[in-house]
């Protein structure tokens, strides 16, 4: 158990306020940026498609050379801009990343400038378009061997975030950002205030709340949570064996789990109070 | 037994959710419809709340072992920093420092770079002048075909000459429009992408950029047409070239931060030289755009060689004095000179 080191940890990494307090912002994952960014792809090219409808059918008055002029201009300010307009807003994010649940952040205390934002969007064009223009050379009249290595140098920068631990695009290196996570706040109910009617039927000795530390708590608090039956009556069960508790009458697997969640949590939220934390049930502190 | 019902951790949660539910109001508030959108008495709030949930946050750490506690504040907390801590110029604002002072004296400060990006491109530029002038051969290692559009050794002075006066059929803004994609931009905006990688893709870009240059020059004035020639590169190209050689700069500055990093880690430096860069990469893109304008309409409507030279080296010399003329020194960059 003391061997597993959870993702959280992996992506946690320091953000210190001015008021002293570290918030332990959590890197974007990988396959929630690759979302992001196809999510915003479609975006752009569908709304570019229904431009080009629109702008053509409007623009045959006006004469066709123009209309596609308009377009063309319109593509350009769309495919460049998108990005940089979105990323400079209060969010910090495009909807692509609205929707993955990401944003964009300074790397230091330092706010996000517009800057920034600039230069880590100038970058997109060799870390994507490079490579693509790469592959699609290799058809063409160019030698294929020297698409091959550009591709392959190209592809450094195609594949940069996952060669370096902070997740960072070549424009995020220079621009001093990273993509964090951004979860909306959600406050989940307290388990400890949904077993105040059934506190009687259960009373645990000392013995039996100390059985375990606060990794076994949060495990404990994500299975009542999820609340699969199977996980349910397995978990019970071995905590009824581990603690010699007998099972009552009508007594159910979840209220159990429930109660001795509540008495588990008050012991070793006592004991934080005088300066202990049990880290796990291996902890002998 | 009763006294064991309610947890310190959970009296501590129930006393303090009711201010952590008005501080999500407000974000929310913000986000979708920007400071304005607060009334008065919740602009006061604001920092009331977010310092109080911070609070909150650290007193959970220490004593709640309420994973859903502990969370919520985390990214309650998150969100409120990145918004009171976030960009809070208005738009307006932040335009006129970038003209007024980021993008001159971001060009000002990467001026070494600026020499040695211009020195490469003119080191090319003569190079493949001498070598066309005396093999017109060369003139076709230099050149793709599409670029040159026709405008070879082989044709004749009066083809020449007439490619500097007629643009073909487009208008103006069909010009302009396939300026945006055209070799030049893609140049500018790779020789500052690719300065990454220690400065020498943009370097290699430069040279080709002005062998191209020079070679051009070269079979119109083996044709005797070099000072025509000269009116028509320099109206757009004192902006354009001026452009990449910036770009190139901007490029160079990244690429030698990545390469000498000095006392402080590659990354560090990195994102310290992509703040100067960024922003005189964001200035060569309004230099293109102006560039663009230029080619499109002033070099279609202007025929006159001398009108023609007079704004190429008007606008030259309005960019060398904007950028590196005298200007009021503010106070806090004079502490920093001193």
């Amino acid at each position: 158990m003391a061997g597993v080191i959870s993702q959280r940890v992996v992506d946690q990494r320091k953000l210190i306020t001015p008021e002293g307090i570290d918030l332990q912002v959590q890197l974007a994952d990988i396959g929630a940026r690759i979302g992001a960014y196809f999510i915003d792809q479609i975006i752009i090219n569908v709304g570019l498609i229904i431009g080009f409808f629109v702008i053509v059918l409007g623009g045959l008055a006006a004469g066709p050379e123009i209309a596609i002029t308009v377009f063309i201009l319109i593509n350009f300010f769309v495919r460049n801009f998108y990005y940089m307009f979105f990323e400079m807003g209060p969010k910090a994010a495009t909807p692509g990343k609205r929707i993955s649940k990401i944003r964009v952040a300074s790397r230091t205390q330092a706010r996000l400038t517009a800057n920034a934002v600039f230069a880590r969007n100038a970058l997109r064009e060799i870390e994507i378009n490079l490579p693509l223009s790469f592959v699609f050379m290799g058809g063409g009249s160019v030698d294929g061997w020297i698409a091959i290595l550009g591709m392959l140098w190209s592809g450094i920068f195609l594949f940069f975030p996952l060669f370096n631990k902070d997740r960072l695009r070549a424009g995020d290196l220079i621009a001093g950002t990273w993509v964090v996570r951004a979860p909306k706040p959600i406050l989940a109910n307290d388990l400890v205030s949904e077993k105040t009617e059934l506190d009687s039927a259960y009373t645990f000795t000392p013995t039996q709340v100390e059985a375990y530390g606060v990794h076994e708590l949060h495990v404990l608090e994500n299975v009542i949570r999820a609340n699969d039956q199977q996980t349910v009556i397995d978990v019970s069960d071995r905590i009824r064996n581990k603690i010699d508790w007998a099972k009552g009458m009508s007594e159910t697997d979840l209220d159990f789990l429930k109660a001795y969640y509540a008495a588990l949590r008050g012991r070793l939220e006592t004991r934080l109070l005088f300066g202990v934390r049990r880290k796990d049930k291996f902890d002998k502190t | 037994m009763v006294g064991q019902i309610t947890l310190k951790s959970h009296r501590f949660r129930t006393e303090r959710e009711q201010s952590w539910r008005e501080l999500e109001v407000i974000l929310k508030a913000i986000e979708g419809r920007g400071m304005k959108s607060l009334s008065d008495a919740q602009i006061v709030a604001l920092p009331r709340l977010y310092r109080s949930t911070l609070s909150s946050l650290s007193v959970a750490r220490a004593t709640s072992l309420d994973q859903g506690v502990i969370t919520y504040l985390e990214s309650l907390s998150a969100r409120a920093y990145y918004i009171l801590y976030g960009s809070q110029v208005s738009l307006g604002k932040r335009i006129s420092t970038f003209f007024l002072r980021d993008w001159p004296l971001a060009a000002k400060a990467l001026w070494k770079e600026t020499a040695i990006s211009a020195a490469l491109t003119l080191l090319a530029a003569v190079l493949a002048f001498i070598l066309v002038k005396n093999n017109p051969d060369w003139f076709y290692t230099f050149m793709p075909d599409a670029m040159a559009e026709g405008r070879t050794p082989a044709a004749s002075a009066e083809t020449l000459r007439d490619t500097l006066y007629h643009d073909g059929n487009s208008d103006g803004l069909g010009l302009f429009a396939s300026f945006l994609f055209s070799h030049n931009s893609k140049v500018a905006m790779f020789a500052f992408a690719l300065g990454f990688a220690f400065c020498i893709p943009t370097a290699i870009l430069l040279l080709y950029n002005g062998f191209i240059l020079g070679s051009f020059v070269a079979i119109f004035s083996e044709k005797e047409l070099g000072f025509e020639v000269g009116g028509w590169l320099i109206i757009h190209g004192a902006t354009e070239i001026f452009a990449i050689i910036l770009a190139g700069a901007a490029g160079m500055h990244i690429g030698k931060a990545v390469a000498f990093p000095g006392e402080l880690t590659r990354t560090e430096s990195a994102s310290k030289a992509g703040g100067t860069a960024s922003l005189l990469m964001a200035g060569v893109v309004i230099m293109l755009f102006f560039a663009g304008l230029l080619e499109g309409f002033g070099r279609q409507l202007i025929t006159n060689d001398f009108i023609r030279y007079g704004i190429g080296l008007g606008t030259l010399s309005i960019w060398g004095l904007y950028f590196y003329g005298p200007r009021r020194v503010e106070p806090e960059s004079l502490e920093g000179k001193l």
